[in-house]
């Protein structure tokens, strides 16, 4: 290429901004129209998205009062026990309270009869069906998610699952809903059998925070990004405190290397030919 | 111990190294690196693990919360994997560039890595029995049943039954931690053929003019390697663990729900579209098995004046071009098989395949006109 005629190198640049400008074309098409016909749903400014952004716990605890009121009903946490809560968003003594609302089957006991009894921390929080045949009866004909990996289950995580909460909205012409069915454009083709869970005032919330219905479903959401990424607080913390001693230490090698190598980058080679 | 202090003395303190080798060549012991953060995080999880389908799921989730740490190890072992295959490409785009195909042993010692290495990530994508680790064991274990005859067989064979079950989580454990104890003495195979002959350079001429001992001048830059390599990997782990993942895994593996797009983790990804490019299901395993073998051609194509590729301008276009198709090919590998994405995986496929038969025969074109 050294060699090359002024007029084959603009030849070539040419060709290569052509080509590179084809590229990033076809991408924007791409991007313009999507394959699936689903809204995307817009991001959102989450106070735990940062890299050194902890949860609100707060908003955890409110979002508990959300799910027990509201989602409790239909949705289960099957993998979410009680004892997760203490010194998270209650104190061990609101989390043995809160276990000891529901009743538990336990047993046997010492003559072989199961029982109930009220429940303990490391209960885990109580399913709404005994099982998917009779959440499916319950709901026409579609089986309520576990909700406890649901922000990681899904694409867009909260953003997804704030827009789909508060994305209710009458179908538009031509789209035919089955028997039962919702319209929400957030959702993957259109038609959920969920009907709009959220409306302002629909619990009131112990700390006296308005329940407008944006505030419930953030709080719900964040609830169940705790549920999903119990680590999350302990991660970017360690990460911060790992990233304090990766840099310098980064830092301090790459010097030592160039020290060692200073020699040999400085070197010069010397051509002497043999006089005759 | 005396005589394992002599060799290991040989292999990493006295060892005489090309003095000018680049930062591509940090790869090989970045690699190494990943093997062992695989393996002791993979020890590490395989504590907790319970390889049946009705627990898997459930235990490796609970483990978040309730085993000290093993968030970490998850999040290390699983962005250790990308990492992993990172740096195997970029290895092997070193050693494509730079002509090191030639040592046959090695590269023939390293393509066998490769392919254990992407089965050992397959079988570990099985385990946690997420949807996409159940669908997509089903979908590449299926592949085997367009070999001719013995197809169906071979796959009840793999399966341990009728379909991706139980037996198959087992094995599919069993195998993934024995495969990385054979990555790692093979591994110690690359590395004897390749300190037979000693270690290539850039400009492809014969360094033994010009060495140095590999201590302290490559322990230091390649300590220098590790820490810019493991930097992101650890800033990934802290901070955004679930970047490169699939959200479908996190649903619990269900015969009776197909997920709406099955695919692989990103490293797969040129790999399924050149298996998805042929309209032949037997056509596509082919391909797919081609698409990976053929670097064991490499040492057999025509052999150039100067080694590598750093002196021929027309076979440098060519390359580049290689990593823009390798890179669209992973893109159309994640979209869904609809027009026009199954053209472009054609075109793409055509001109992957074409590379390694044309680099030869084009560079030699060069040799003779000068």
């Amino acid at each position: 290429m050294a060699g090359w005629t002024v007029g084959k190198k603009v030849l070539a640049t040419a060709l290569g901004m052509g080509a590179t400008g084809g590229a990033g074309l076809y991408v924007a098409l791409d991007e313009s129209v999507k394959a699936d016909l689903t809204l995307h749903p817009p991001k959102l400014p989450w106070s735990h998205k940062g890299p050194i952004d902890s949860f609100d716990h707060a908003s955890i605890r409110r979002g508990y009062q959300v799910y027990k009121q509201v989602c409790a009903a239909c949705h289960s946490l099957k993998y979410i026990p009680y004892r997760h809560f203490v010194d998270v968003f209650m104190t061990e003594d609101e989390a043995k309270e809160e276990a000891a609302e529901i009743m538990v089957r336990d047993g046997p006991n010492d003559i072989g009869e199961m029982f109930d009894r009220p429940g303990k921390l490391t209960d885990y929080l109580p399913m709404p069906f005994p099982n998917s045949a009779a959440a499916a009866y319950a709901n026409n004909g579609a089986v309520p998610p576990d909700l406890s990996l649901m922000v990681l289950a899904r694409h867009g995580g909260e953003d997804y699952l704030y827009h789909l909460l508060n994305g209710y909205c009458d179908p538009p012409e031509g789209v035919e809903l089955g028997e039962g069915q919702h319209f929400n454009p957030y959702f993957p083709g259109g038609a959920i059998g969920m009907a709009p869970p959220l409306y302002t005032d629909i619990i009131e919330y112990e700390d006296g925070t308005p329940a407008t219905q944006s505030q419930l479903a953030k709080d719900v959401i964040t609830f169940l990004s705790w549920t999903a990424m119990p680590e999350h607080d302990e991660r970017k913390k360690f990460g911060m405190k790992a990233m304090l001693v990766l840099i310098p230490f980064t830092a301090l090698c790459y010097y030592k290397k160039r020290q060692y190598w200073s020699l040999l980058k400085s070197g010069k080679y010397v051509y002497n030919p043999k006089k005759y | 111990f005396s005589p394992l202090m002599s060799v290991v003395r040989h292999s990493v303190v006295t060892l005489p190294t090309p003095v000018n080798i680049s930062t591509w060549w940090n790869f090989g012991s970045l690699l190494g690196v990943c093997l062992a953060i695989q393996i002791f995080s993979g020890l590490v999880l395989s504590l907790h693990f319970t390889a049946h389908t009705d627990l898997s799921f459930y235990v490796v989730i609970q483990s978040f919360g309730d085993v000290y740490y093993n968030w970490w190890f998850r999040a290390l072992h699983a962005n250790g994997a990308s990492f992993f295959f990172i740096g195997l490409y970029l290895h092997i785009a070193r050693g494509m560039y730079y002509g090191s195909y030639v040592f046959k042993e090695v590269w023939s010692v390293g393509v066998v890595i490769l392919l254990l290495v992407m089965a050992s990530a397959f079988l570990g994508y099985v385990l946690p029995w997420g949807q996409m680790s159940f669908w997509g064991a089903t979908v590449i274990t299926s592949l085997f049943s367009a070999l001719p005859v013995i197809g169906s067989d071979v796959v009840i064979w793999l399966w341990g039954g009728f379909s991706v079950d139980n037996a198959t989580l087992t094995r599919f454990f069993g195998l993934h931690f024995l495969l990385p104890f054979t990555v790692a003495g093979l591994a110690g195979l690359h590395l004897f053929f390749l300190h037979d002959q000693g270690s290539s350079n850039p400009l492809g001429v014969s360094s033994d003019f010009n060495k140095v001992v590999f201590h302290h001048y490559y322990v230091l830059k390649d300590l220098v390697g590790a820490c810019f390599f493991v930097g992101p990997l650890l800033a990934l782990v802290y901070f955004n663990p679930w970047l490169l993942g699939d959200p479908e895994n996190f649903i619990e593996g269900n015969p009776l729900v197909t997920p709406h797009h099955i695919q692989p983790e990103w490293y797969f990804l040129f790999a399924y579209a050149i298996l998805r490019a042929v309209p032949n299901k037997l056509g596509g395993v082919v391909a797919l098995g081609v698409a990976v073998l053929i670097l064991l051609y490499m040492p057999f194509s025509p052999r150039t004046s100067i080694k590598g590729l750093s002196f021929y301008p027309w076979g440098k276009v060519m390359f580049f071009s290689l990593i823009g198709v390798f890179i669209l090919l992973t893109w159309a590998g994640a979209k869904p098989v609809e027009e026009p994405y199954v053209v472009v995986s054609q075109v793409l496929s055509f001109l992957y395949f074409s590379y390694f038969l044309l680099i030869g025969p084009l560079t030699r074109i060069q040799d003779k006109l000068l």
